[in-house]
C-alpha cells in the first residue's frame, strides 16, 4: 500500500463554475450512470423494443382490415397503417415514460443516494440524470416504430427533415411527460404501484385520443376531451410531418403540453424527492 | 475558527410517536475520532443523518467544519464524506465508476477523477477487483469501497455509520487499521459503533446514546474506569469446584462475581497485574481452570453499569429504519 496524499489541496477548491453550468456537468455524469444500469439489465430495453413491433402487428392484423374500411374510400389494413404508426408512435412513448418513475421508485431505497444527497451538487442532478438518460430509450421507439413499420409498407409522404422534426418533437414530449412519471414514482411506496398508477394515466390519455380511430363516432364529451388530451396534438403533429397536411396548431399546442408538464411537474417531482428522505 | 469540527447542542428528532434523539449534545475537536456507542435504535443513525445534512432536527443546531447545517448546508456537504449503513455504493457500477462518477459529481476533471479513483482503490487494496460490478464484491471489499467513495473530495470530517458491523473480527482489523490513518493527515471522523471494543480500539472520545440520549461522555480510559475496566472471566475444569471457585474471586472484586450460569464466573479487574495473583490463588487452592481470559465488558455489560438496566432490547429496530 502506497501512502495516500490526504494533504494534497482539497479537489473542491478550485475555481468554481457558474452553478448552471455545473448542474449540466453534474446531471450528465447521472446520465452516464443511468446509461451503464441500462446496459446492465437489457430486458429495460423491452418495453421501448419489442413492445412497439408487438403493437403494430396486433393493430395492423387484427384490427386494420375493420379499421381500414371506416376510415372510408375503401380502406384496408395498409390504409390504417398510414393512420396507425403516428398514433402508435404517441402510444408506446407514453407507455415507456412509465419505468423512468418505477425505477426512481425502486432505485431511490439504494444507498447510493443519500451518497447524493450528502454531495455538494443542485437537489435535481439525480432526476435529470434519469430523464437526459431516458432520450435513448425514446430515441429507440421512435427508430424502431418507424422502422419496423417501414417493414409493414409504411412509406413516409414527405422528407427527412420533416421525419426528423416529427421524431424530435414527440421526443420531447416523452421527455416531459416523464416528470409525471418520476412525481408518481416518488409518490408511491412500491414500484408495482408506479406502474398501476401510470397506467391509469397512460390508457385513457392514449386510447382517448385520435391515435387509433378517427373521432368522429365518438361522443360529443369525449370528442371535447380528446381535442385537449396531449397525445391527439402529439399524434396529429406526428401525422402532418410524416404525412403531410398541416401542422401548425398541433406542433403549437404539444409545446404548449410540454411546457405545461415542465412548469407543473418539474416541480412537483423535484420536492416530493427532497421530502423522500 | 473553532477547534471543535463537529460541535451539536440539543439536538431532538421525532418519526411520528418514536422519539429518535431527546436532546443530544455532542462535540468532537478537530483531527480526533469521536466514537458514537448505543444498541440498535439508540439514535446513532439519526444524529448521523442529522449532521450529514440529510435529515432536519426538530429543534438544536449543529455545526460541521464550522458550518451550520441548517443554514448552510452545501458547505457543509463540501467539507464531509459519509459512509455507512445508508450510504453505499452503486451496486451495478464497477469500483472504478463508482469512485469515477463521485469524482466528477465533486468537479474534478475525468483525468484527475480516474487518478483519484486508481489512488484510492490502490490503497484500499481494490486494485484487481477495479473493474469488477460492486455487486460481486465480498462484504469486506464492499465497505472499503464504500469508505474509498468518501474519501474521493478528501473531506475535513468523515462519518462512519457502523463501518464495520457484520464484518468478520479479521476484516474488521482491516478496517480499524483504514479508520486510524484517516485522522493522521487533520480529519475528523465520527464513528458509530455497537461495540465497545471498537470505540476503545479507535476512538479519542466515546459518547453513549441510549434511548435518545447521550448517558455518558468520557474518553476510552475514563469510560472503562467508570464501568470497571476490563472482566476476568474463569471456568474451572471442575464444574463441582464453582463454589471455591466463587470464594477465591469474590476476595478479589470485593463482591460476588457474575454467572453465567454454567459454570463461567466473572469479575471486574483494574489491571492485568491482578492476574498472576489469581492464577497463583488458584493453583494454591488446586483448581485446574478451563477458561481463564480478559476482555472488555460488552455493550450489555455497559449498560447495565451505567443504566442499571438490560432492557435496551425493547426498543424496536423500527426507529433506526425508519431513520
Amino acid at each position: 500500500m502506497t501512502a495516500v496524499t490526504f494533504d494534497a489541496p482539497p479537489a473542491r477548491v478550485r475555481a468554481q463554475r457558474p452553478a448552471q453550468v455545473r448542474l449540466l456537468r453534474n446531471s450528465l455524469v447521472l446520465a452516464k450512470r443511468n446509461l451503464i444500469k441500462l446496459t446492465r439489465t437489457p430486458e429495460q430495453f423491452i418495453d421501448v423494443t419489442l413492445q412497439p413491433i408487438i403493437f403494430l402487428l396486433l393493430f395492423y392484423y387484427v384490427f386494420g382490415g375493420a379499421l381500414g374500411g371506416a376510415l372510408g374510400h375503401g380502406g384496408d389494413r395498409h390504409t390504417y397503417l398510414e393512420f396507425l404508426l403516428p398514433g402508435l408512435l404517441g402510444q408506446t412513448l407514453a407507455m415507456s415514460s412509465i419505468s423512468i418513475g418505477q425505477n426512481m421508485n425502486a432505485d431511490i431505497e439504494k444507498g447510493v443516494f443519500d451518497r447524493f444527497r450528502a454531495l455538494p451538487i443542485g437537489r435535481a442532478v439525480p432526476l435529470i440524470g434519469a430523464v437526459v438518460a431516458d432520450f435513448f430509450r425514446y430515441f429507440s421507439v421512435c427508430v424502431i416504430t418507424i422502422g419496423f413499420g417501414y417493414i409493414l409498407g409504411f412509406r413516409i409522404q414527405t422528407n427527412a427533415l420533416a421525419l426528423l422534426a416529427a421524431i424530435g418533437l414527440a421526443v420531447c414530449f416523452a421527455l416531459a411527460f416523464a416528470w409525471v412519471s418520476l412525481w408518481i414514482g416518488m409518490k408511491m411506496r412500491t414500484p408495482g404501484a408506479v406502474q398501476g398508477v401510470m397506467m391509469l394515466i397512460v390508457m385513457p390519455l392514449t386510447f382517448g385520443s385520435n391515435a387509433f380511430i378517427n373521432t368522429s363516432t365518438m361522443p360529443g364529451w369525449l370528442q371535447a376531451f380528446v381535442n385537449v388530451n396531449p397525445i391527439s396534438h402529439v399524434v396529429g403533429a406526428a401525422r402532418g410531418l410524416l404525412l403531410g397536411g398541416p401542422v401548425a396548431a398541433n406542433v403549437g399546442w404539444t409545446f404548449a403540453w410540454i411546457a405545461g408538464l415542465l412548469v407543473v411537474f418539474f416541480p412537483l417531482a423535484l420536492r416530493a424527492y427532497a421530502r423522500r428522505a | 475558527m473553532t477547534d471543535l469540527a463537529i460541535e451539536a447542542t440539543g439536538l431532538t428528532k421525532s418519526f411520528g410517536e418514536t422519539k429518535a434523539l431527546a436532546g443530544v449534545d455532542l462535540a468532537a475537536r478537530t483531527g480526533t475520532v469521536l466514537g458514537v456507542l448505543g444498541p440498535n435504535g439508540a439514535g446513532k443513525t439519526t444524529a448521523v443523518r442529522i449532521l450529514a445534512t440529510l435529515l432536519r432536527a426538530d429543534s438544536g443546531t449543529a455545526r460541521v467544519n464550522g458550518f451550520d447545517v441548517r443554514t448552510q448546508p452545501g458547505k457543509v456537504r463540501e467539507s464531509i464524506g459519509l459512509t455507512g449503513q445508508f450510504a453505499s455504493v452503486d451496486e451495478d457500477l464497477t469500483g472504478t465508476q463508482n469512485l469515477v462518477m463521485i469524482g466528477q459529481l465533486l468537479e474534478l476533471t475525468k483525468r484527475e477523477a480516474k487518478a483519484r479513483a486508481a489512488e484510492l482503490l490502490d490503497w484500499f487494496n481494490l486494485t484487481e477487483a477495479a473493474g469488477k460490478v460492486a455487486k460481486t464484491y465480498s462484504g469486506g471489499m464492499r465497505r472499503r469501497l464504500d469508505l474509498a467513495a468518501s474519501l474521493v473530495g478528501r473531506p475535513a470530517v468523515i462519518f462512519l455509520d457502523e463501518p464495520t458491523t457484520g464484518l468478520d473480527p479479521a476484516k474488521r482489523e482491516d478496517m480499524w487499521d483504514v479508520v486510524r490513518r484517516l485522522t493522521s493527515d487533520g480529519s475528523t471522523v465520527l464513528l458509530t459503533t455497537q461495540y465497545l471494543e471498537e470505540a476503545d480500539a479507535l476512538a479519542d472520545e466515546i459518547i453513549v446514546f441510549d434511548h435518545g440520549r447521550v448517558i455518558a461522555n468520557d474518553t476510552p480510559s475514563g469510560l472503562k474506569h467508570k464501568i470497571g475496566g476490563q472482566r476476568l472471566k474463569v471456568r474451572a475444569m471442575d464444574l463441582a469446584r464453582e463454589e471455591d471457585l466463587r470464594d477465591i474471586l469474590a476476595k478479589f472484586a470485593g463482591r460476588s462475581p457474575d454467572s453465567d450460569g454454567r459454570g463461567a464466573l466473572t469479575i471486574p479487574v483494574d489491571s492485568d497485574a491482578v492476574l498472576p495473583d489469581v492464577l497463583a490463588r488458584l493453583s494454591e487452592a488446586g483448581i485446574a481452570v478451563e477458561e481463564f481470559s480478559l476482555h472488555l465488558p460488552s455493550l450489555d455489560e455497559v449498560f447495565f453499569t451505567l443504566t442499571g438496566t438490560r432492557s435496551f432490547d425493547d426498543v424496536t429496530r423500527e426507529s433506526e429504519v425508519a431513520a
